[in-house]
């Protein structure tokens, strides 16, 4: 319990940090980008609008403190101002439509990698030397090495504009009506193919090697020996005393992955056009709408915090030795 | 560096030859590796690539030299770009901002993480409380649209790129340097160099430093893969400074230029074949490292090799 209190806190410490760091940077950076997007789009608003943004972007003459207090009384609230690009679309409202689409995903990508790339780790690690051993790190390594917007282009090329057997680009067709048909399902799964395969392809590696290093040192454990001394099936003590305590730095990468599904589908989501909040940032970037970047941006650091935060009280449950210290 | 020993017997007192060894058989084992070989091989060749940029294709690679779109030709080896400029050119003018970049970001990160690591380790308590909780949220922070955000906010050039990559690309050395730092600080040595008085820098910088050298060099190596593929990444998405050459900026002319739409595949194929290449050759080196100073990962001799050398 003082463990996850603990780990609560940091997490905590962590968010008020990106709040801050949200808040200071239109303040202190140079250039003065928010008169700039006031420049930009001033007719379209009306004055009080352009007063609130003023005050959640801070250009206005109240000392800082209490700016900093009205922003984080804003944050806590939900308010985080009318998105510029799309006006008057408040930017929650652009934000939760969106988030759905990255954590589709993300999400399927992150899991047929983890799942995929332990499997091989394991049996890499169980036959040393063997064909997944020898043959698979290094391809995987040298797939790694590429730019991960490379190959999604690439896979875009060949795949969507080349052979044409996958759409290339959107979440789904347009025109089709989102809902719970077969139709739009399959149609979701089709669009979803290219941009997460190549998720996949990139981050397999990474799992496999980890897996694959902790697997080795768990293998020359004592209680392996005894294991195979009882005359167990290799099965049964690959899965279930070796891979099963090699499990746990593979727990933690899940967290860390997770954070990457949010942030880090930003590129794919861009060569694809893959309506997510990565895909957003960029264009909230190129269109200077700093309210919704904002948003985008706390947005994404609440759900990495929070995933990690999930998996801590996992790890509760998987490791006792967390338990007891 | 035997013969430097030899020359000044008196010198080699106990500690400096206990502290040179594992440092000459790192290296012998760093020669003798074949992927340490592999990869220091492609890096020289880049290297060398880079520095010969100017005389190989003289004069700015830009320059629209030819028509626009042409296939691979004899006279263009790689083609021309859809503006008609010549695309070997620019991959091999492309090189020189991507790995100074990379070279950059790498060593400014890493000498940060020594500096933190060294810290927390030497000093601990309140200091290592503080600097660990700084370190953990940035490696929390999700990097790519933090660096994103920051490059939206400050003016675009090369020192933005650099600025935003070591900020965060830091927090990772950190960790890593500060947790073997910690383990080094426990050793008896250290105990022994501070009961004689010897001051914290030098503490920190000629005890422990030298003596987690594998470690800070694997970091140095996985800090440049991340700066030259991060570069890549930002100014693929058009927030670097677009009027430099580089492999980032190229790739991100030809996406911009719809060169896969209109099918011209070697606008675009070299500058990603050559990020991937540094980088896995940089990789290739960091693997080495890891295999020479942990002995557990190195190949298992097959019964052929062992009956050789019992043989021998």
């Amino acid at each position: 319990m003082r463990f996850i209190l603990r780990r609560l806190g940091f997490y905590l410490i962590a968010f008020w940090a990106s709040i801050t760091l949200n808040f200071l940077l239109p303040r202190f950076m140079p250039g003065d980008p928010v008169s700039r997007m006031f420049a930009r789009s001033q007719d379209r608003m009306q004055p009080e609008q352009i007063e609130a943004l003023r005050k959640l972007l801070g250009v206005d003459d109240r000392p800082l403190w209490e700016q900093y207090i009205d922003y984080l009384h804003n944050i806590f609230t939900g308010q985080m101002g009318v998105s510029i690009s799309r006006f008057p679309t408040p930017v929650t409202e652009v934000i939760s439509s969106q988030i759905g689409w990255t954590l589709l995903l993300g999400g399927t990508a992150l899991v047929i990698a983890a799942v995929a790339g332990n499997l091989l780790g394991i049996l890499a690690a169980w036959r040393r030397g063997g064909a997944v051993d020898s043959v698979l790190p290094p391809v995987l390594v040298f797939i790694g090495s590429f730019p991960y917007f490379w190959l999604a282009m690439g896979a875009l090329y060949l795949f969507g504009v080349v052979l044409g057997w996958f759409p290339i680009r959107h979440a789904f067709t347009a025109g089709l009506e989102p809902g719970f048909t077969w139709e739009f399902i399959g149609d979701v799964g089709a669009h979803l193919v290219l941009p997460a395969l190549t998720i996949v392809l990139v981050s397999i590696g990474g799992w496999m090697l980890g897996m694959r290093n902790t697997m080795i040192a768990t293998n020359s454990e004592d209680y392996i020996t005894m294991a195979e001394a009882k005359g167990l099936r290799p099965s049964r003590i690959m899965l279930r005393y070796a891979a099963r305590n090699a499990m746990l730095p593979s727990v933690t990468s899940f967290g860390m992955g997770l954070g990457f599904v949010v942030g880090g589908a930003l590129l794919t989501e861009v060569v694809f056009a893959y309506p997510g909040v990565g895909y957003q940032l960029l264009n909230a970037v190129q269109g200077l709408d700093y309210p919704l970047m904002q948003g985008l941006f706390l947005t994404i650091t609440a759900a990495v915090l929070l995933a990690n935060f999930l998996v801590d009280i996992l790890y509760v449950r998987l490791d006792p030795r967390v338990r007891s210290n | 560096m035997t013969t430097v020993i030899l020359q000044q017997p008196g010198k080699a007192a106990g500690k400096t030859t206990a502290a040179r060894k594992p440092n000459r058989s790192f290296v012998h084992g760093l020669l003798s590796n074949k992927k340490a070989l592999t990869g220091m091989a492609v890096m020289l060749v880049f290297i060398a690539l880079a520095l010969l940029a100017p005389v190989l294709f003289p004069g700015d690679p830009s320059r629209i030299t030819a028509m626009a779109s042409l296939e691979p030709s004899p006279e263009h080896w790689l083609g021309t770009t859809a503006k008609g400029q010549d695309v070997l050119a620019l991959t091999v003018h492309g090189s020189r901002s991507s790995l100074f970049v990379g070279l950059t970001v790498g060593f400014a990160s890493t000498f940060i993480g020594i500096l933190v690591g060294l810290a927390s380790a030497y000093f601990g308590k309140f200091i290592d409380e503080a600097l660990s909780l700084v370190t953990n949220v940035f490696l929390l922070l999700p990097g790519l649209p933090l660096l994103v955000i920051l490059a939206a906010f400050l003016p675009p050039g090369l020192g933005t790129v650099i600025l935003v990559l070591v900020v965060t690309g830091w927090a990772g050395s950190a960790r890593v340097l500060r947790s073997q730092a910690l383990s080094i600080r426990s050793k008896d040595f250290v105990a022994a160099a501070v009961v004689s008085g010897e001051g914290a820098g030098r503490i920190m910088f000629r005890e422990i430093l030298p003596n987690m050298a594998s470690i800070v060099m694997g970091t140095l190596l996985a800090c440049v893969i991340y700066g030259i593929g991060a570069q890549a990444g930002l100014e693929f998405l058009g927030l670097g400074d677009v009027s430099t050459v580089s492999w980032g900026n190229n790739l991100f002319w030809a996406g911009n230029e719809g060169a896969l739409l209109t099918g011209s595949w070697w606008v675009f194929v070299p500058s990603g074949v050559c990020i991937a290449l540094v980088a896995f050759a940089l990789a290739l080196i960091n693997y080495a490292v890891d295999e020479v100073t942990n002995p557990r990962l190195r190949k298992i001799k097959t019964p052929k090799d062992t009956e050789r050398i019992a043989t021998k």
